[in-house]
């Protein structure tokens, strides 16, 4: 089968890609869910390959649409990086979708199902294709893919704020997205190429003539791909949004969407953009470095107040995507391990806690942290494998949280600032009061009479949960899945420089 | 000095820009829900400009292969601009869908009336 | 519904020369200004003229909320099945169009051709799709 070897890059679009055309088909919510359970079955294999065989030669994988050729043609090169990226979006798919059956047939009319699972699958190959395009239009057009049917999914949420939030993230995600638009068109005016790598090769003689259109170009894509990854100032659609939407949907775009985002951004600083302008003259590094901290610590702080408890962690996501940035925006080898560590760990541990959420609002219908009152006693599972889940969060030694914050601590270090490691162990003390807080409650007071006959969830929502928190475990001791791969991508994207 | 020069051959861009921010401005400014969705759209058309400008060539035909010309006008940006006419209109067509949820459930399409209604909850 | 005479006879006049003008739109599109997005969209305005002149129910006799609804993603699976065969047959990638036919130009216009036919049933579909999803909801 060297010929399907050859297809695995688009493959891994066109499979979601059909499935999304064949729930469109379908009139009946399991049978969508069961194309959709193949499609995001088949996903992460091909993501695997790509990623074992891009390890194995170290040579990017290029595939041209329609044979034409790189610069004229679209390219999706995968390289470390995307194939990385590629796995986290396919296996949070993978995981979520048993999942997604009893609570998608609990909070979706039933002849709304088969578009939900239409716009998941839409939504997980808009994403997809963000990570593996080679080309900046061609990801525009899979952002827009990916956003529009993220606002498709938050709309279906049964409060009716579902809609504004909708409509608000509509209106931030378009104005990032056409922010990103301007500044490609002024990268092809000045250079006449869309593709990252001729960009790359091609901005470096334009940057001598034409420096003022490009630095616009990366003011312009970089507040626009910060809108889409909720960086601090720009994360006010984040918490409403995750707030109101299904609960899988929530546990899905947690876990993927920002993900695809913060990938874009690497991609177009390490591979674009640094290849031409030194960071080091302008103050891109330390802006980013700036806001991701005020993320960490306002973020983690308006998590501590909220009532709510799919908000809080919505905040908590803000706080731990400043992280992430954090790590970016550090450039060296250590700090950017650790943002792609946290990148993989944060996946695994938001999506555990909005499936733990998810399965109480499941037996409960309740989303308010005081009426979830002694949700431990009554769903001790669920509730363990949250606390287990907001560890890992909180960076425990012995959690996956724990090694990302190592990497990222090293990075600080590295970078000659120590106090960024006294600031990083002073914000996961506030994950300590929000996640704490949410465990006194479950665990230390009287079940409220509301809650007197929920109980643990059915096998298909607890089963990914567990694997999640096991995960979550797992990977505290195992790092040569994330660590390893991570080092040798942040290795990929640096080249020699320390 | 002013460069009028300047000004005169690049006045396609001050065109785009001024309905750029006018975009930009309306979204920002206005309570009422349809209007924000005219501003994005006006926002959004504006690129379409900044992507179309630069692909006239002087003196070019259109991009249609004849053995008479030998100039063309690069039809490239014409390419991708249809593209994103098309994610435009699948934005509004969103944006739009969901206005008229919103209006059916809270019977506004007022920012300010819509938090209220909901902060009485 | 009022009778209008003038708008029913009128209409009925101007449908089969609507359409025609939206195929001949479709196939022109190899050649010139034209194509699959514009004739989809004189197609749906063939038929959303009809369901203004001959009410919404009339519409959805000719052309069923169901059908029409499947169309839209029948349309894509024509498009996206369009760059299958390069993958399967030959030795080309997604979306070659080589292997429709011997020659490279003649391959790629049967390639277009197809594409296009898929992009005029979305395109007409998803319009006629709106309509009817946002004309009922006034009357209920």
């Amino acid at each position: 089968m060297s010929g399907l070897q050859e297809h695995l890059p688009i493959l891994q679009i066109l499979v979601p890609l059909f499935g999304a055309i064949l729930t469109a088909f379908t009139r009946r919510g399991i049978t969508a869910w069961a194309i959709a359970a193949i499609a995001s079955g088949i996903a992460p294999f091909i993501s695997a390959g790509l990623l074992i065989r891009v390890l194995e030669t170290g040579q990017p994988i290029s595939y041209v649409m329609g044979s034409w050729a790189a610069p004229w043609g679209i390219e999706y090169r995968v390289d470390v990086l995307n194939a990385y990226v590629l796995l986290i979006i396919s296996l949070i798919g993978l995981i979520s979708i048993p999942y997604a059956r009893k609570s998608v047939a609990t909070e979706i009319d039933s002849h709304k199902q088969p578009w939900f699972y239409t716009m998941y699958l839409l939504c997980l190959a808009g994403l997809l294709g963000i990570v593996i395009t080679g080309d900046a239009f061609n990801a525009f057009v899979f952002l827009e893919i990916s956003s529009l049917a993220t606002y498709t999914l938050i709309a279906l949420g049964r409060n009716r704020r579902a809609l504004l939030s909708a409509y608000q993230y509509l209106i931030m995600g378009t104005i990032g997205a056409t922010f990103y638009i301007i500044g490609v068109g002024l990268l092809y005016v000045v250079t006449g190429t869309l593709n990252f790598a001729d960009l790359a090769t091609k901005l470096g003689p334009a940057m001598a003539t034409h420096n003022k259109p490009i630095l616009a170009a990366m003011a312009f894509m970089t507040v626009g791909i910060s809108l889409k990854l909720a960086l601090f100032p720009l994360h006010v659609w984040l918490p409403n949004a995750y707030a109101y939407a299904p609960s899988f949907a929530t546990a899905f775009l947690a876990g993927t969407a920002t993900k695809a985002a913060i990938y874009l951004l690497a991609r177009i600083y390490f591979s674009v953009f640094a290849v031409v302008v030194p960071l080091k003259e302008l103050p891109v590094s330390e802006v980013i470095i700036a806001l991701s901290l005020a993320a960490m610590f306002l973020a983690s702080i308006t998590a501590i107040f909220e009532q709510n408890a799919k908000r809080m962690l919505a905040y908590s996501s803000v706080a731990q995507i400043g992280y992430i940035t954090l790590g970016l925006a550090l450039a060296n080898k250590m700090g950017v391990a650790g943002g792609l560590v946290h990148m993989f760990n944060h996946a695994i541990m938001k999506t555990a806690l909005f499936f733990a959420l998810g399965a109480m609002a499941y037996r409960t219908g309740l989303g308010q942290m005081s009426s979830l009152a002694g949700i431990g006693r009554k769903m001790p599972i669920t509730t363990a494998a949250f606390v287990v889940a907001g560890l890992g969060l909180i960076g425990v030694p012995g959690t996956a949280g724990f090694i990302s914050k190592w990497y990222l601590a090293i990075g600080a270090i590295n970078h000659g600032w120590t106090w960024l490691v006294f600031m990083i162990v002073l914000s996961s003390l506030l994950a300590v009061i929000y996640i704490g807080r949410f465990v006194e409650i479950a665990y230390f007071r009287e079940p409220a009479p509301e809650i007197a006959n929920a109980h643990e969830p059915p096998a298909s929502m607890l089963a990914p949960l567990v694997i999640l928190a096991a995960a979550t475990i797992y990977l505290g001791f195992d790092t040569r899945l994330t660590g390893g791969t991570a080092q040798s991508i942040a290795n990929y994207l640096l080249g020699g420089a320390p | 000095m002013i460069e009028w020069e300047m000004i005169a051959y690049h006045y396609n861009y001050y065109i785009t820009i001024f309905l750029m921010v006018s975009g930009l401005y309306i979204v920002i400014a206005r309570g009422n829900m349809i209007k924000k969705l005219i501003g994005l759209g006006l926002f959004q058309t504006s690129v379409y400009l900044l992507y179309l400008a630069p692909g006239k060539i002087i003196g070019g035909t259109a991009p249609i292969y004849d053995k008479a010309y030998q100039v063309y006008s690069n039809p490239l940006p014409h390419v991708l601009i249809l593209t994103a006419i098309v994610v435009g209109v699948a934005t509004l067509a969103v944006g739009l869908a969901l206005v008229v949820r919103i209006s059916e459930e809270y019977g506004s399409i007022d920012e300010d009336e819509i938090f209220e209604q909901d902060e009485d909850q | 519904m009022k009778l209008d005479l003038i708008l029913r006879v009128g209409t009925k006049l101007i449908l089969p020369f609507l359409l025609i003008f939206a195929f001949y739109v479709h196939f022109h599109g190899d050649y010139g200004p034209g194509g699959g997005f514009q004739a989809g969209v004189i197609i749906a305005a063939s038929f959303i003229l009809y369901a203004i002149i001959f009410g919404l129910d009339a519409a959805k006799r000719v052309a069923p909320q169901a059908i029409v609804e499947r169309l839209v993603p029948l349309g894509v699976l024509i498009y996206a099945s369009a760059g299958l065969p390069a993958m399967i047959f030959g030795e080309g990638r997604y979306l070659d169009y080589g292997v429709y036919g011997h020659e490279f130009t003649h391959a790629h216009e049967w390639g277009i051709l197809l594409v296009e036919s898929g992009v005029i049933t979305t395109v007409a579909s998803t319009m006629l799709a709106i309509f009817y999803a946002f004309a009922d909801r006034g009357t209920r």
